[in-house]
């Protein structure tokens, strides 16, 4: 019972700065701190009329879609390959592919830094950020989509051949609906990571900043806090809905795939 | 590139699918990790970069005490967060593993992980909120009367970046202590208690010794990457606080000085996996007794 309380405690801990969030983002003061003075949605109505808000907000969609798509591409070559037969150094080739996940990200974002302006000399952009968050985003993807590869029976696809269509057909007609869940939870993770990344794309990041590298700037000026507020009030609820949906996804790929439910994604 | 002969059509596809991530991960990550290396053997006056190796940058980290306090005091922070997180995040594991019923395990990790992906910026500035002078937990113990003047000992110092780091790290603890403590057979349990230990005594006796392994992979998972972080220094370490992260994003951004600035990378990485392997190295036994 104590146990309970506690792990309920902890979960408080856990939620009290995203609490705050919405309450500060309503506040009728410029400062944010207590006591309250009353109600507004006039940062809500600031948020509409901000053109690099909007420039820095497409940016970041653009980005975390791509990434989304690229690293579940990633993930999911890596699951198949870990559903399929061993091989001499396959583990140890997983593993350098799971790497990012235990990596400092200053130690990714400054490595990749050297290379593309000091080695290769070319402009940063949308696209090296998109670069990097691939690599980081894999390992999640992998993760989630070993959950829906390894669980799959193989002798479907091979039903499927041994009735005459070809691998690829076999793949899109048999395995393909049955990782589905999977794949989509997968890209629902990616984009979500992208969407709130900071450490990287504050290094990589061309003349036209992401939605995080933005708000850095914001955190600045003290006028802008109340803005930064709403705007995360905004950000904090989509990032939920987008994860609920996720693992409503990925628990419905691993009951399609017959798999028993370890939980959480990692 | 030829094969040998006895590798399977079946296996020869499975290295064409992982070949895949394995050379994104090898040219997006092996290579600029080289580069890297390579680079803080090279000196950076203003934008010419001077390639004849030397080994300056590394004597210049060794000679100015700077870099050692901001190494030793990024160490002790990731030390410490390490050790609150994992401390305070086992109870929870364990309580997930052992007291909520199967069907209701998926939802108590969807909750811890919540957090952990959203708004990370945000997040970190809302603690300088609750812990500033005029913050939630100021305003709260003045208004209840249990001090006079606001606390200052709680923002813009090493204790308010562990706090914020010890909370943002939080759910990463959770997972693989809660995934080890999920394979521990419940018989032995059992078993334990038959014989007449104590649920006290086989706690201690059989659970933790079993779960040491998911143990030993937080702390790693928690004590790595929080080496790397620069946001929660700048935003609630105030000038005292700042850590070897800020230091690196410094030369790079600011400074303009790469090659110094990859030595520090490179002489972080090399403690931060030196003090991980130390880890695992003391904590072999537990880990070797569970094949």
């Amino acid at each position: 019972m104590s146990l309970r309380i506690y792990a309920i405690a902890y979960l408080i801990f856990l939620y009290a700065p995203i609490l705050l969030l919405p309450v500060f983002a309503f506040n009728d003061a410029t400062i944010i701190a207590f006591p309250l003075s009353g109600m507004t949605t006039e940062w809500f109505a600031a948020l509409q009329t901000n053109k690099s808000l909007h420039a820095a907000l497409g940016n970041s969609l653009i980005i975390a879609g791509c990434t989304a798509v690229f690293s579940t591409l990633l993930g999911m070559c890596a699951a198949r390959a870990a559903a399929m037969s061993h091989f001499p150094g396959k583990g140890g080739i997983t593993g350098f592919v799971m790497l990012p996940l235990v990596l400092p990200e200053i130690i990714v974002a400054v490595s990749l830094l050297v290379i593309l302006r000091q080695v290769l000399g070319l402009d940063l952009g949308n696209w090296t950020i998109i670069m990097a968050h691939v690599l980081i985003c894999t390992p999640f993807s992998i993760a989630i989509l070993n959950g829906a590869f390894g669980n799959l029976d193989p002798a479907m696809e091979e039903a499927a051949l041994d009735l005459g269509e070809t691998r690829w057909s076999a793949f899109r007609l048999v395995t393909l609906p049955l990782v589905m869940p999977g794949i989509i939870s997968s890209m629902l993770i990616a984009f979500t990571i992208s969407l709130d990344e900071f450490i990287i794309a504050f290094f990589l990041t061309g003349s036209n900043p992401t939605l995080p590298v933005y708000i850095w700037g914001l955190l600045r000026f003290p006028a802008q806090l109340p803005v930064v507020m709403a705007l995360g009030t905004i950000l904090v609820g989509l990032s939920i809905i987008l994860l609920t949906i996720a693992e409503v996804f990925r628990r419905r790929g691993l009951a399609r795939s017959g798999g028993k439910d370890t939980g959480g994604f990692l | 590139m030829m094969w040998p002969r006895n590798i399977t059509q079946d296996q020869t596809r499975a290295i064409r699918l992982l070949g895949i991530p394995f050379v994104y991960a090898l040219l997006l990550l092996a290579v600029p990790l080289g580069a890297i290396l390579l680079f803080s053997f090279w000196t950076q006056d203003f934008m010419t970069v001077d390639t004849t190796f030397t080994l300056d940058n590394y004597r210049e980290i060794a000679d100015s005490p700077i870099y050692a306090m901001l190494l030793q005091r990024s160490l002790m922070v990731s030390g410490i967060v390490t050790a609150v997180t994992v401390i305070l995040a086992y109870p929870v594991a364990y309580f997930v593993s052992f007291h909520v019923a199967p069907s209701k395990k998926s939802l108590w990790l969807f909750l811890i992980t919540i957090p952990f992906w959203t708004s990370y910026l945000i997040r970190v500035f809302l603690w300088k909120v609750i812990l500033g002078y005029n913050g939630v937990i100021n305003s709260a113990l003045l208004q209840v009367g249990i001090i006079d003047a606001p606390l200052t000992f709680i923002l813009y110092n090493v204790n308010a970046v562990i706090i914020t780091l010890a909370h943002a790290f939080a759910p990463f603890a959770i997972l693989p202590i809660f995934v080890v403590l999920e394979k521990i057979d419940r018989s032995l349990l059992e078993a334990s208690q038959d014989l007449g230990e104590s649920r006290f005594s086989t706690f201690f006796r059989v659970t933790l010794p079993l779960s040491m392994p998911g143990v030993v992979g937080a702390v790693l998972i928690v004590f790595i990457p929080t080496i790397g972080d620069y946001v929660t220094p700048e935003l609630m370490g105030g000038a005292g606080g700042k850590l070897i992260a800020n230091m690196i994003q410094t030369q790079f951004l600011q400074l303009n000085n790469a090659p110094l600035g990859a030595a520090l990378a490179i002489v972080a990485m090399v403690c931060v996996t030196a003090v991980a392997l130390a880890f695992v190295f003391l904590n072999r036994r537990w880990l070797r007794a569970r094949r």
